[in-house]
């Protein structure tokens, strides 16, 4: 896991770029780890996580590119990446 | 009967209960999608109900053999008798307890004209489920602790003696089934030495999923054609239903270096569980080629037929890069049987399904 800082002081745990960069993503939303043979399905927004994280490990660019794409503040965008992070550590154990 | 030119191979394990099946129809299978019609393909089983023996797209001809338990001079008699009417170029064992009586004949069914690709006795010895945790250490793998027992009171007491419920109860050649309680324990115990003898293991269960590698060995040290796949869906025995190919060079070098230290000659399967960590344990080591095998064939890398070209001392075929992300689904199916060719096979023992073709 990687730490990044987040705007008010805590930080988030991130699965390593490494590990998110060898995942197959599809437009449907179907995400499959070639090493472990899991498979999942994410919606819309946790699409567009997994597309950032996968070849970007800062947070504020990240947070800075999801408010760009859709129609949302930087607080919200990082409370989402926040959140999505959590299940990816549990998926990504 | 042998055309010219036409290469002939016989394969055992066409046993194929449905939770279980036996490796040789899907073996066969890989070999006809690489060989065509230039391929003979002999099936050998142990009951005339083996499902292999009648399938007309993987078996040219079927015969019965003696069962290992008859010795290896009964067999080898029986396979003699087969090889001359069927001239068979090479030998492909794919069931466990008939390994060690396999490569003891080799030397003999080679001076008749039959080839193999078989590890050595001792290499089978030392990948044996009693002597696992040894090799695995010598390999530098993780592996569960493994008991010899010959006793069922083992269980009585287990979980005072650090051995808590659930375990593994499996046979030295064959079977494995999990306890939760010392009455399933005690049941799996009695069921196992009934069918395969003494002794009787306990090993401790690690949590995690389930991953296999295939591979062959050339007898030198090194792995060929690993092909690795992950268990989506199991039977209630835990084998597989359902399963994904995945490549993962962790698993990849555990397995080359365990093929290294057996100096490993022929088919294998590496079972291994995959723990929360991402660490894999050693859990048993198959000295045959899994009923999965054609999975290898779906993802470019046709063990099967890598192995043929061994025991022909051909140089085997260049093999795709590891593919990720096929699935195989298992299903049953029904396979007609006219009641000539079943009889045949029980009166005479062989059953030539070419000849039913026409």
């Amino acid at each position: 896991m990687e730490k990044n800082p987040v705007s008010h002081g805590k930080s988030v745990d991130l699965p390593k770029v490494e590990v998110l960069a060898r995942l197959a993503l599809s437009d449907s939303g179907f995400v499959f780890d070639p090493v472990t043979g899991n498979s999942f399905t994410v919606n819309g927004s946790g699409l567009a996580i997994l597309r950032q994280l996968q070849h970007e490990a800062d947070l504020a660019r990240i947070i800075t590119s999801l408010c760009a794409e859709f129609d949302i503040d930087a607080l919200s965008a990082e409370r989402d990446v926040i959140e999505f992070a959590s299940l990816l550590r549990n998926a990504f154990k | 009967m042998k055309r010219s030119g036409m290469l002939t191979v016989a394969i055992t394990g066409m046993n194929a209960v449905p939770d279980n099946p036996g490796a040789g129809l899907a073996v066969a299978r890989c070999l006809r999608e690489a060989y065509g019609e230039r391929l003979r393909i002999v099936g050998l089983g142990y009951d005339a109900l083996d499902p292999g023996l009648h399938r007309r797209e993987y078996c040219d001809s079927a015969h019965l053999i003696s069962y290992p338990g008859s010795g290896a001079d009964t067999l080898f008699s029986r396979l003699s008798e087969i090889h001359d009417t069927e001239h068979i170029d090479v030998l492909l064992p794919c069931l466990d307890a008939e390994l060690p009586l396999m490569t003891r004949l080799a030397p003999k069914l080679a001076e008749i004209g039959i080839r193999s690709y078989l590890p050595e006795a001792e290499q089978i010895a030392r990948r044996a489920k009693d002597r696992l945790a040894e090799l695995a250490r010598l390999a530098g793998v993780s592996s569960p602790e493994t008991l010899s027992i010959t006793h069922a009171e083992f269980f009585r007491d287990c979980e005072k003696n650090g051995w808590p419920f659930p375990l593994m109860v499996k046979g030295v050649f064959y079977d494995a089934r999990m306890a939760t309680c010392r009455e399933d324990a005690e049941s799996a115990f009695r069921a196992i030495a009934a069918e395969w003898g003494m002794p009787v293991l306990v090993q401790k269960r690690i949590k995690g999923e389930e991953c296999n590698l295939a591979g062959v060995g050339d007898g030198t040290g090194a792995l060929l054609g690993e092909v690795m796949m992950k268990k989506r869906a199991t039977t209630s025995q835990g084998k597989a239903w359902a399963g994904i190919s995945i490549h993962d060079e962790v698993l990849a070098d555990a397995a080359r270096r365990l093929v290294a230290a057996l100096k490993w000659k022929g088919p294998i399967e590496v079972e291994v569980m995959r723990d929360a960590q991402g660490v894999y344990h050693l859990i048993e080591i198959n000295p045959r080629f899994p009923a999965w095998i054609y999975l290898s064939q779906g993802v470019g890398r046709n063990l099967p037929a890598l192995l043929l070209s061994l025991a022909l001392g051909e140089t085997p075929p260049p093999l795709a890069p590891p593919r990720p992300g096929l699935l195989f689904i298992r299903y049953a199916q029904e396979t007609l049987v006219p009641l000539s060719s079943f009889e045949a096979l029980m009166v005479e023992g062989r059953s030539a399904l070419e000849h039913d073709k026409a």
